[in-house]
């Protein structure tokens, strides 16, 4: 009877200590995930300010006046643009 | 003294059972004690223990964001800093005041008298700046100086698409336009979630969601980002030219009923509206309805045509006096005395658009209208939707059946009227507008015969030929066929002499329309205001911008398209 007791005693601890390091595994674990969250937010911010910035730059009008203006590009006359069948009216 | 046995003292039995009486009557007590609290109490202080560790935090849902057909960016929203302040808890001295006001770009004596007011407990002392100058702000270390972090909506399309897309209020929610239309599926819900804080306040478990954040879905517009530039640049350039008060133009796909372009002029910019007046932000296209005038005529002749009195080529007695009605006339300058039914289209004759109409049946006139989309709202969700307005048939009397034949005493909006002009484009069938992509063509509703359709088309591209009313409405490369506008605007419930609304609806290429375009030009005060002059011209330049941009092939021959001389183009009575 009590070598089954001190058995169940040492499983018991053993238990205990299991969890234990598994609820600081599992915190850990879970400050990782924070953090790897936190980081997905600032990245998606920032990916949203490029966005905008990206889209500031490419507005059509500045396009169009960098073209005309810096590069001294012009529209085609339309006698010179071929539109090509198989691509033409999609 | 003898040693003694240890004398037996002999207590009395009454002291044991009293011991132990008490210690049992005390282990009643706290047995009694643990059962109340472990029984009674025990949310309570469960609670009271949670509290101590246990926080609930809000999780933002952001808002969707608005792009274009070509996922281009048409709204965003970033974060912001919103600074605020316990006005009892600061404790500045005047140099670190007048720093952050520095900061925040404030005046330094406001700020000091917002900081000053002991009264509140709580003060905005500047909502959304960016977040680097937050930052700044933080770095000062002031105390009772606090940031939140809030939304903020950027429009990188500024005034081009300013109208259509609309804009939010400083808690995000959409106020006009597009973000007010679709603000369910474009707002975020914020959720809340239960964690478990350490001492040094990390989250370190997660108990509970509570209710998951859900962010706005992203909402892509048909509007086509290249068309649409161009169209508020061709619009704006217009009206400045001719002094209008203001301009709207919409671009069509025929086979989608996808708006692809939707400008108004003036515009605002809706990253900064410090400055709003009432006639900025409307937007005309959709919430302002007009006397559409002769752009009308082909729905009447179509009417005809289809019900088999006339064909193209059946001639309609002008004379030179006029159409006399009641005590009206209806006025013609043109110096012809009979003209084809294709030529009244042509040269855009309101005693001719009348006398056709005055053969038909106010009812069947009244059909044709409604069935073109006039007098109902277009359902595409924008807010403010004008639905126009169309008197039912047995309130007319003969002179409104004859001017509405050529657009008098019938009001709709522009995008109505591009709408309907869809009929001519495909063929009979009326299509559903859209302000949001899609990709399939969408299914129309029949409202004439293939074979009326065709042969208004024909009669439209008659009338930007040489002898017709808008010979400024050709584009090089492809055929174009559409019809002008010159309506004088109402005032006070009667038509003002000097103050027109010029527009022109058209589409292109004639073989197999693709686009419909419609602009309007609100009373151009530069000497001209024939639609020919002032709207054709716009129509043209959008027309080829938008056909160069889908890659439309060519169905005309690629010769220069001369500019009409004096004497070829045919002026229009209203």
């Amino acid at each position: 009877m009590a070598k089954l007791n001190l058995l169940l005693l040492l499983v018991l601890v053993v238990c205990a200590l299991g969890l234990v390091t598994s609820q600081h595994k599992a915190r850990k674990l879970f400050t990782e995930l924070e953090r790897a969250q936190a980081r997905a937010r600032e990245l998606d911010v920032e990916f949203g300010k490029l966005q905008l910035e990206a889209s500031t730059w490419a507005l059509h009008t500045r396009v169009e006046r960098v073209a005309t203006g810096t590069l001294g590009m012009r529209m085609p006359d339309a006698r010179q643009v071929r539109v090509i069948g198989a691509m033409g009216g999609k | 003294m003898s040693a003694a046995a240890p004398a037996l003292v002999r207590l009395p039995v009454w002291r044991a059972r009293f011991v132990m009486a008490g210690l049992v009557a005390a282990f009643f007590v706290l047995a009694a004690r643990s059962i109340y609290l472990q029984a009674m109490q025990t949310q309570f202080l469960q609670e009271k223990g949670e509290a101590r560790y246990s926080r609930v935090l809000e999780v933002p849902g952001t808002r969707g964001r608005i792009l274009d057909r070509n996922g281009e960016a048409l709204a965003i929203s970033t974060p912001v800093q919103s600074v605020w302040a316990i006005p009892g808890d600061v404790d500045a001295s005047p140099a670190a005041v007048r720093r952050l006001a520095g900061l925040l770009g404030t005046d330094a004596r406001e700020l000091r008298r917002k900081l000053e007011d002991r009264t509140r407990d709580f003060v905005y002392l500047k909502r959304q700046i960016p977040p680097e100058a937050a930052e700044q702000v933080a770095r000062l270390g002031l105390e009772g100086i606090y940031q939140h972090r809030e939304y903020r909506r950027y429009y990188p399309g500024g005034e081009v698409t300013a109208h259509l897309v609309g804009f939010t209020g400083v808690d995000e929610a959409g106020q006009e336009g597009v973000e007010l239309a679709f603000e369910a599926s474009l707002g975020g819900i914020p959720g809340s979630r239960r964690v478990i804080k350490d001492r040094r306040g990390r989250v370190v478990e997660d108990v509970e969601s509570i209710r998951a954040a859900q962010d706005g879905r992203d909402l892509a517009l048909s509007i086509d980002g290249k068309i649409q530039s161009l169209a508020y640049a061709a619009l704006k350039g217009a009206v400045a030219a001719h002094k209008a008060k203001a301009g709207a133009l919409v671009v069509l796909d025929v086979r989608t009923g996808e708006v692809l372009a939707l400008a108004n002029v003036p515009s605002f910019n809706p990253n900064n509206r410090a400055r709003l007046s009432g006639a900025q932000l409307r937007n005309r296209a959709i919430t302002d309805v007009f006397e559409p005038g002769s752009t009308l005529k082909p729905f009447t002749v179509a009417l005809a045509l289809e019900s088999g009195r006339v064909s193209p080529a059946t001639a309609v007695h002008i004379g030179t006096g006029g159409l006399r009605i009641a005590n009206y006339t209806i006025h013609d300058p043109h110096p012809e005395t009979v003209l084809s039914v294709a030529q009244v289209i042509q040269k855009s004759s309101n005693v001719g658009a009348a006398r056709i109409a005055l053969a038909l049946r106010r009812e069947d006139l009244w059909r044709m209208f409604d069935r073109a989309g006039f007098g109902a709202a277009p359902q595409t969700g924008f807010p403010g939707e004008a639905a126009g307005r169309l008197r039912p048939a047995d309130s007319w009397r003969p002179i409104e059946q004859a001017t509405m034949a050529y657009g008098h005493g019938i009001s709709v909006s522009l995008l109505q009227l591009a709408r309907a002009y869809t009929l001519f484009a495909r063929d009979g069938e009326l299509v559903p507008a859209t302000l949001r992509k899609s990709d399939a063509p969408a299914a129309g509703t029949r409202v004439i015969s293939a074979q009326t359709a065709r042969q208004v088309r024909a009669m439209l591209e008659l009338a930007v030929q040489p002898g017709g009313t808008a010979p400024r409405a050709r584009v090089m490369g492809w055929r174009v066929a559409g019809k002008t506008g010159t309506a004088h605007k109402q005032e006070n419930g009667g038509y003002a002499a000097d103050k027109y609304i010029a527009s022109f609806v058209g589409l292109a290429p004639a073989s197999a329309p693709r686009l419909v375009v419609a602009v309007m030009i609100d009373e151009p005060a530069n000497g001209q205001y024939f639609g020919g002059l002032v709207a054709a011209p716009v129509f043209a330049e959008v027309m080829r911008g938008a056909l160069r941009a889908l890659g439309v092939p060519y169905d005309a021959p690629l010769e220069p398209v001369p500019l009409p001389g004096a004497g070829e183009e045919a002026r229009e009575s209203t």
